[in-house]
């Protein structure tokens, strides 16, 4: 019995069961189609997060958001600039207890790339309803392309717990058809 | 030194050690406390987290969510594996405990340290959630605290190698040490390995947090941390395995199929094991794909492999018992005339299954590096693991309490209807709560947030009217869960305290005689149809709802 020494002395000798043998090739092989399965999709899927990373101070950062916002606002949303940086180019978000910053003006099927970073605590990234979940660090500038592929508008949600005021901060994204921007 | 008094069981026969015995019954004692304490602030969270209740105010949401996480993940459940530690060390290999004097020193260390968290958070200055991440900082106690809790389960594993140690110079079994011990030991080099880094990165935040030392960097630590946080749950798979396995060794005289394949199983959790804080850490800046890649598959997922495998022969064992004893009608004659009216069972199948279902597959989908990103820190995640550490391991101890208290505490269960009806009640609710939880966030819902209609945000957003449901069901089936914790409270804490002595022989339910498996390796005499359908039907889920994810995945915005 499990509770007591195994009878069999030398138990490490006794044959196996067909059925044990099938069932751990089957479940080794699952593991295996799992595994590959993660490097297929970094050569043939089209969401794999980046992981272009810099070091980065708070202060250093928040200068480039405040640049793009001086060149590229295009109206104010409750108090908060929206810009609508040029499609292919870098976009500066920052997230700071509790607020995302600033609003962005995207355009559907252009590329752009998001620079994502903290001033204060850990923020989380929550696009919404779309599903997009990355963790935003104080101290680190974290660099991806993304490519809305709709347009409407999208909310971001704070996921990372950042203090009394973190139900409050929510941020918009809004995706416009690419036509819309030429006028 | 050797200075032991043991009584014998009269059930098993086997030598206890008096201390021993009561050290596991004040590790037993402290942890069902704390489950009972960390279960309210766990239902006044999930009605909270209810919108159409929404109980408690904010700061009293964020200091509840991060007492409950502590008391349930930490305190509850290590307390109650020094419990197992002790039990499968010193009772399973008749031996005396060593240095059962350090065994209380360990004890109040822990029962201090708990204390002192505890205390700091309830002051409201340390609502950080138990993960603690910089740079948000808490009150110092309350990292203290939790370095005082480690030193003294660190000091508990320690006693536990030291038994293993006389046990094998005082000969006091024959052979190697049973499969059950052999799983609480996998448990304890685990735990070894994830309190030294609890430790190494605890430390250095309490200076912190004291002022001594000027920044801690937010990703190493949350490295560090989830070596301990994620590694520890190797621990809880690894004491509740051994559980399943002793509870159908006792109920049954369940042999395992193999040892060899059981052991096995175990030993790919302690290599396999390592930095398993990868699942926490993929959608994190600074880390590369291949080490995301490697670390969540706990290298092409041979720890998985080593629950598939205990997913398989628990169950196996337990029907290949049956059917020697004339169940043998049918698929599944052997499980229907299982003692589903004994809570020990009933507890242990259900966690068997639900450890599986809901915990298991959701865990692995969550922890592949790509899908992770429409699940990390949405309700999924809390989802994931109220179905592996309180459908799994929580179900598993408790039910093997129903043993524990006559055979340990010498006293028979009151309230035995009560008891009956206990695991199911629990079961039920936690299967709600989990299910409902991993449906929220499918849909996107944040875990650790007080308001999902953001009352006071710039913008407006609302969830998708489906989400609302299932918070609502969620709060539903918690109370469910609350009730089946509360039933199990009430039972214990009255058999412990207020039961009948046990005089003598107490039936279990296994047969007398040799155990039911003949031989090992006999291939020609194992038949085991049943177990085999169930883990059929068990691998198809867990294909279809892997792809099911990656479709999910495939829709999201393009990201590179
Ligand atoms: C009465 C039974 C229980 C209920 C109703 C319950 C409910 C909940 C809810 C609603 C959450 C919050 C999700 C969120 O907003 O992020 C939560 C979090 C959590 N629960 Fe439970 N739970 C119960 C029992 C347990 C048990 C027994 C354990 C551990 C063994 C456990 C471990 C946790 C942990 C670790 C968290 C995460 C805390 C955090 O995010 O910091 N729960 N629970
Ligand atoms: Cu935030
Ligand atoms: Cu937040």
């Amino acid at each position: 019995m499990a509770i007591s020494s195994p009878s069999e002395r030398l138990w490490w000798k006794s044959p196996l069961h067909r059925v044990e043998l099938i069932w751990i090739t089957v479940a080794f092989l699952w593991g295996l189609v799992m595994f590959f399965m993660m490097i297929y999709w970094h050569a043939a899927g089209s969401q794999n997060l980046s992981t272009e990373t810099y070091k980065t101070a708070p202060f250093t950062y928040y200068a480039k958001v405040e640049t793009m916002v001086k060149d590229y606002q295009v109206r104010e949303l409750n108090g908060v600039p929206v810009v609508r940086p040029p499609a292919g180019g870098d976009v500066y978000l920052v997230g700071r207890m509790w607020l995302w910053y600033p609003v962005l003006e995207l355009q559907k099927g252009q590329s752009y790339r998001l620079h994502l970073s903290s001033l204060d605590l850990q923020h989380g990234f929550s696009l919404q309803p779309v599903n997009i979940n990355i963790q935003v660090h104080p101290g680190y500038e974290h660099v991806l392309t993304i490519t809305p592929n709709h347009s409407g508008e999208f909310s971001i949600v704070c996921n990372e717990f950042c203090g009394l005021g973190h139900h409050t901060m929510l941020g918009k994204i809004f995706v416009t058809e690419a036509a819309e921007g030429r006028s | 030194m050797n200075t032991a008094v043991f009584r014998t069981c009269p059930t098993t026969g086997l030598k206890v050690d008096l201390s021993a015995q009561a050290l596991i019954k004040a590790n037993a004692v402290a942890a069902v406390v704390f489950l009972a304490l960390g279960g309210l602030f766990g239902l006044s969270v999930a009605l909270t987290r209810w919108p159409a209740v929404h109980l408690l105010p904010a700061d009293w949401f964020y200091l509840a969510l991060t007492a409950h996480g502590l008391d349930v993940l930490l305190l509850w459940i290590i307390f109650f594996e020094m419990a197992v530690l002790y039990f499968a060390s010193a009772i399973l290999l008749n031996c005396r405990l060593a240095t059962p004097r350090l065994g209380w020193v360990a004890f109040g260390l822990m029962l201090v340290g708990g204390l002192t968290t505890n205390v700091a958070v309830l002051q409201g200055q340390s609502s950080v959630m138990f993960t603690s991440y910089p740079p948000m900082m808490a009150a110092q106690y309350f990292y203290l605290g939790l370095i005082l809790f480690a030193v003294g389960a660190l000091i508990g594993c320690g006693i536990f190698f030291g038994t293993l140690v006389i046990a094998r110079e005082e000969r006091t079994y024959q052979g190697s040490i049973p499969l059950v011990t052999f799983g609480a030991m996998t448990a304890a080099i685990i735990a070894v390995f994830t309190l030294a880094s609890g430790a190494i990165i605890l430390i250095p935040t309490w200076l912190w947090s004291l002022g001594i030392i000027s920044t801690i960097d937010p990703l190493m630590y949350k490295l560090v941390w989830w070596a301990m946080g994620h590694s520890s749950q190797q621990i809880n798979v690894s004491a509740h395995v051994a559980i399943w396995y002793a509870i159908a060794a006792m109920l049954f005289g369940a042999k395992p199929l193999s040892e060899k394949v059981s052991r096995g199983a175990f030993l790919m959790y302690i290599l396999f094991l390592q930095l398993a804080s990868a699942h926490h850490l993929l959608v994190e800046p600074g880390l590369s794909s291949e080490w995301k890649v490697f670390n969540t598959s706990y290298a092409m997922y041979l720890a998985v492999l080593g629950s598939l495998i205990h997913g398989l022969s628990v169950p196996g064992a337990m029907e290949a018992a049956q059917r020697k004893r004339g169940f043998n009608k049918g698929l599944f004659e052997w499980l229907r005339k299982a003692p589903w009216g004994n809570p020990a069972f009933s507890g242990m199948f259900l966690s068997l299954v639900m450890f599986g279902f809901l915990g298991g597959i959701s865990g692995v989908v969550m922890g592949t590096e790509q899908i992770n990103i429409i699940m990390h820190n949405t309700l999924y995640v809390p989802g994931h693991f109220h179905g592996t550490v309180v459908a799994g391991t929580t179900l598993a101890f408790m039910a093997v309490t129903y043993l524990l208290v006559p055979l340990i505490f010498q006293r028979e269960i009151r309230f035995p209807s009560l008891a009956k009806w206990q695991p199911y009640v629990f079961g039920l609710g936690v299967a709600g709560i989990s299910l409902f939880m991993m449906g929220a966030g499918t849909l996107g819902v944040s875990r650790r947030h007080w308001d999902i209609t953001f009352s006071g945000a710039p913008f407006d957003f609302s969830y998708p009217p489906a989400a609302l449901l299932m918070l609502a069901l969620n709060g539903i089936f918690g109370l469910m869960a609350a009730l089946g914790g509360l039933m199990y409270i009430v039972v214990v804490v009255s058999s412990v305290f207020f039961g009948k002595k046990v005089e003598g022989k107490i039936q279990l339910g296994a047969p007398e005689g040799p155990p039911a498996v003949a031989t090992y390796g006999s291939s020609e005499s194992l038949r085991i149809p049943g177990t085999l359908m169930l883990v059929a039907v068990f691998f198809v889920a867990f294909v279809l709802y892997y792809f099911v994810n990656w479709k999910y995945l495939s829709d999201v915005w393009p990201m590179r």
